[in-house]
């Protein structure tokens, strides 16, 4: 009897359970259906936008007067986004390497399973945890021939102690380069350590056994079992490096000169305080180009290697 | 009873008045600080007398560039307020989009025609018509000096550019820092553009920086201009880069440094430290610049209203902005001079008074040349142009001026 009554009702309950069904499969999507929206807009729409303003004569507002790709000549013509330019490559290549160079052998030091690990790793760590507007305002203090080292040196009585990279034009760029490696080390450092202890120890027992020394178990076993972690670093310090402004801000606002200047602060000064738009348009479009000449090789071989993997 | 009485008789004024003309007038500015604060006080109060209501947009930030920002986006959306404080070139940007209204018949009715020195009203106008209002007068090529400094050294105070390096070399064997400078773009072009001006003369002046003729910009002259702004280097110390010019002003002040080159608000700092002028300070024509007057004007550009009463207190405004006794009460409070002609002196300092007299004569004999350094003579777009090359030529200890010139007739070619 249960069973017919609940069969007869269910028949005008079916469209209330098709209802739930459809909510069931629909709910997730419109759930997710404004973060999608967001993405799109927020993301690819002004992606697309920024680069229809880079092929207008925009001033300080947009408009859309559009004149091919005259506001890209101008750029590779102008000699502060060369200087730009040329300061990210160094900067780059630089701040990359030394984090890694750094970072890695940090990382090979405290994997010697030595007393007080946790402490010296949270010392090291803890760069990461000051923004880079405090970094470059710290480092530009210690720097600073009138405040920092060079005035220790010389109240201790090294008076021709000399040391004012912040000041000069050529050298002022690596002035920067010290912070950002000095704020990205220990990131780096906790990225390989996490590396080195995911290696299998039967490993390293196996080539100790064989009577091979341990830069060389390093050098032949450990750093090559390490290259995901090589990739993903790289990945991470070259969008640092590429996005950086915050640190250029704080310690030089680009100078002196315009000699320390990178192309996220040119960006912001052409389209915004110089009322420059196109040209920072275009600015912006040849950093993006940047950014996917590094992501697209990275994000094929990644993809190439599941595939076959 | 009297005072109910009065104040019902007020109250029925004001429900009669306030209907006729009240109109909302809604200020985007920012001068936020001390001083300016108070001197736009006086400004609400005026309009608030004449039964408007007074809106204040006030962003803080020197510069104002996060006031333009909020400006163009509101501009953009339809909704601008009724002024803003925008100057120079950027006027005519504004006007050519389309967002300035015409003043012309505020402008006719008093008589702004005489009171103003063409120089200036020129600036204020797109097309000939009046779209926005002058507040004050800055003179940028002033020459702070300390005169205490120069007594225990025994020399004089400079009146060209070759005696200041002569006196520039006696003050810095003393042991003094011969001129206060900081270290940034805009201070770099305060300097150069004091010293362009002494070598070029106001014509020439004008060539490069207003009409940007290409030949004065690479000529011999901006080379020889150029040449003598590097040799400055010598006499700043090697601490500047970076520095703020009232840390720079300062130093002056402490007697650090014997001179600076900067315009009138360095006063301000002057002021602040209770030191008075001519006795302990003295103010004078950067060297070489004595017939000339380099100005800064503030100014404030009115908007496209939709509301009828609203545009009424906009015209109140425009016209208050100039009337005298507004003119007299704001720039004492800021520091500058007031942009009338006609309005008496009597109550200002010493250096308010010569730049008051020298900007009179100025405007008659053609000397008064608009500032580049402060975007009163080109655009935003070439300014910056004309900063990059400059900041970065003082800023390389083994630059070329000869290539400077020519690279920096490229840049304002570049920019235009």
């Amino acid at each position: 009897m249960a069973h017919i009554g609940a069969a007869s009702e269910a028949t005008p309950q079916r469209p209330r359970v098709r209802l739930t069904q459809h909510l069931q499969h629909w709910l997730p999507k419109l759930a997710l259906a404004p973060t999608a929206v967001m993405a799109l807009v927020g993301i690819y729409g002004f992606m697309i936008w920024t680069g229809v303003l880079s092929l207008t004569g925009s001033t300080f507002l947009p408009s859309y007067e559009f004149v091919g790709f005259e506001q890209y000549a101008k750029l590779f013509a102008n000699d502060r986004w060369v200087t730009a330019c040329t300061n990210l490559v160094i900067f780059g290549v630089l701040f990359i390497v030394s984090c890694l160079a750094i970072g890695c052998f940090l990382a090979i030091l405290l994997d010697q399973r030595i007393r007080n690990e946790g402490v010296i790793r949270t010392i090291y760590l803890y760069p990461m945890a000051l923004s880079m507007i405090v970094t470059g305002a710290v480092w530009q203090w210690i720097l600073n021939p009138s405040l920092g080292l060079e005035k220790l040196m010389h109240d201790w009585g090294w008076t021709s102690f000399k040391f004012d990279w912040l000041t000069d034009p050529d050298m002022v760029i690596y002035t920067i380069v010290i912070a950002a490696v000095w704020q990205a080390s220990g990131f780096v450092m906790a990225l390989f350590l996490a590396g080195l202890r995911g290696i299998d120890g039967s490993i390293i027992n196996a080539a100790r056994v064989d009577g091979a020394s341990l830069p060389r178990i390093y050098l032949r076993i450990v750093l090559p079992a390490m290259r995901p972690v090589f990739f993903s670093s790289v990945m991470v310090l070259a969008h640092i490096a590429i996005k950086s402004f915050d640190l250029v801000t704080a310690m030089t606002a680009g100078g002196p000169g315009y000699s320390s200047d990178l192309p996220a602060l040119f960006m912001y000064a052409f389209t915004f305080t110089r009322g420059q738009m196109g040209l920072g348009a275009a600015s912006a479009m040849m950093m993006l180009a940047m950014l996917l000449a590094i992501l697209v090789p990275y994000l094929y071989s990644e993809l190439r290697g599941q595939r076959n993997g | 009873m009297k005072p109910i009485r009065h104040f019902l008789a007020a109250l029925g004024l004001s429900v009669a008045l306030t209907p006729a003309h009240a109109g909302e007038v809604e200020v985007l500015h920012w001068w936020t600080s001390g001083g300016e604060a108070k001197a736009m006080g006086v400004l609400k109060e005026m309009m608030e007398d004449q039964g408007h209501t007074w809106k204040d947009f006030a962003v803080a930030g020197g510069g104002g560039e996060a006031a333009m920002t909020v400006l163009k986006t509101r501009a953009v959306s339809g909704n601008p307020p009724a002024a803003a404080q925008i100057k120079g070139l950027d006027i005519q940007e504004w006007a050519k989009l389309g967002f300035l209204t015409s003043l012309d018949d505020v402008a006719e009715k008093a008589n702004w025609g005489q009171v103003l020195p063409p120089v200036v009203s020129d600036t204020m106008k797109y097309e000939g018509d009046y779209v926005a209002v002058p507040v004050n007068v800055h003179r940028v090529n002033w020459l702070w000096v300390n005169p205490d400094v120069f007594e225990k050294v025994g020399v004089e105070v400079p009146t060209t550019l070759d005696e200041f390096f002569a006196v520039a070399d006696k003050l810095k064997a003393a042991g003094v820092i011969p001129l206060a400078h900081g270290g940034q773009a805009w201070q770099d072009a305060t300097v150069f553009e004091a010293i362009a001006l002494a070598e070029l003369g106001p014509e020439d002046y004008r060539a490069a920086f207003v009409n940007h003729d290409m030949d004065v910009l690479s000529g011999p002259k901006m080379v020889e201009a150029l040449t003598k702004f590097h040799k400055i280097r010598d006499y700043i110390d090697p601490n500047a880069v970076g520095r703020d010019w009232n840390v720079a002003t300062q130093m002056v002040i402490n007697g650090d440094a014997a001179m600076q080159i900067m315009g009138d608000w360095a006063k301000g700092e002057f002021t602040a430290a209770d030191k008075v002028a001519g006795e302990d300070y003295l103010c004078v024509p950067a060297p070489g610049t004595q017939g000339s007057f380099t100005f800064n004007i503030d100014s404030l550009a009115m908007f496209k209203l939709s509301d009828a009463d609203n545009e009424k207190a906009q015209k109140d405004l425009a016209r208050t902005i100039l009337e005298p006794e507004f003119q007299t009460v704001f720039n004492k409070a800021k520091g500058s001079i007031p942009v009338r002609t006609d309005i008496d002196m009597s109550g200002f300092d010493d250096c308010a008074q010569a730049s008051m007299d020298a900007f009179k004569k100025t405007s008659d004999t053609g000397g008064l040349v608009p500032s580049m350094a402060h975007g009163m003579s080109t655009t935003s777009a070439v300014q910056g142009q004309i900063f990059d090359v400059v900041t970065n030529f003082f800023n390389r200890a083994d630059a070329d001026p000869e290539e400077t010139a020519e690279r920096l007739a490229s840049a304002v070619q570049s920019a235009l």
